[in-house]
């Protein structure tokens, strides 16, 4: 039996999209901060996941690609990625590398390093992606929080993608740190209020 | 004879609902993200939800009726 679609089983349109404009436009990453907020503050305020649960397009993504389009072995995670400390383990690092990036960005701001115009995969190989970047109005600290960002989005897309290849559709959510810490906050919330 | 029902493993539960979107029985709620909860009268077992977990922590037991 299918289930009736939504307006937001089509967000993965969306992430697809913000991935694609990426490459012709570095400035767009500014819109995916939205994907980072949302979360927190359906999580903070409605003390639930209704963003992983119906709107998440990136998970839409992954189960479309490797369910639907069957890219993926489809077999069980290994034990030791669903552990707590490897979830959590990846959450801090994930925020670390955040922050540091966050802290470079600062840095052109101030106007202590020059703008680079490069996209950095998996926190170590810089990809030349110069072609996306058309000059700023503004500071060029703008354009390098774009760079960032989009890096962190393209990292874990592309960490997604391998997990999705080898395990099931969606094996990103399990230790994606945005689940992770929205299920913390929400558990977190959980036990304060059952307690009063 | 014994009846086949989801049962979560809660402790692995991510809360991401995959298993909520493919009941086809509207069986399965996450209740404050916390983690997800089959209610065992609307189940009939048919393991949607167990294939599509990412985390693997749904198993189908034999429940006694
Ligand atoms: S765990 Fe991450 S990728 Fe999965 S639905 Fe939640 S936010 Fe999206
Ligand atoms: S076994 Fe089938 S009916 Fe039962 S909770 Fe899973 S998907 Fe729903
Ligand atoms: S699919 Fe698995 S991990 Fe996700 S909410 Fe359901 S039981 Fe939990």
């Amino acid at each position: 039996m299918k289930q009736k679609k939504r307006w937001y089983d089509y967000l993965w349109i969306a992430s697809l999209t913000y991935l694609i404009l990426g490459f012709f436009n570095i400035l767009f990453a500014w819109l995916e901060l939205l994907c980072f907020f949302i979360p927190l503050l359906i999580a903070v305020i409605k003390g639930n996941k209704a963003y992983c649960n119906k709107y998440c397009g990136r998970g839409q993504l992954f189960s479309l690609v490797g369910g639907r389009f069957g890219l993926s072995r489809k077999k069980d995670v290994p034990q030791w990625i669903k552990s707590a400390y490897f979830r959590y383990g990846f959450l801090i690092f994930f925020f670390t590398m955040f922050f540091l990036m966050l802290w470079n960005t600062y840095l052109v701001f101030a106007g202590a390093r020059d703008l680079r115009t490069t996209v950095t995969l998996l926190w170590t190989f810089k990809l030349p992606w110069h072609w996306a970047y058309h000059g700023t109005l503004f500071s060029d600290g703008v354009a390098q929080f774009a760079f960032g960002f989009y890096s962190v989005m393209l990292t874990s897309t592309v960490l997604g993608f391998v997990t999705m290849l080898l395990f099931k559709p969606r094996s990103w959510c399990v230790y994606c740190p945005m689940g992770t810490m929205t299920q913390l906050i929400c558990k977190a919330k959980h036990t304060f209020s059952s307690r009063e | 004879m014994a009846k086949r029902k989801a049962t979560i493993n809660q402790k692995q539960c991510v809360a991401c609902g995959c298993c909520m979107k493919v009941c086809p029985r509207g069986a399965i709620a996450i209740p404050n993200g916390v983690c997800a909860q089959v209610d065992k009268g609307l189940c009939v077992g048919c393991g949607l939800c167990a294939r599509e977990c990412p985390a693997s922590v749904i198993a189908l037991e034999e429940v006694a009726e």
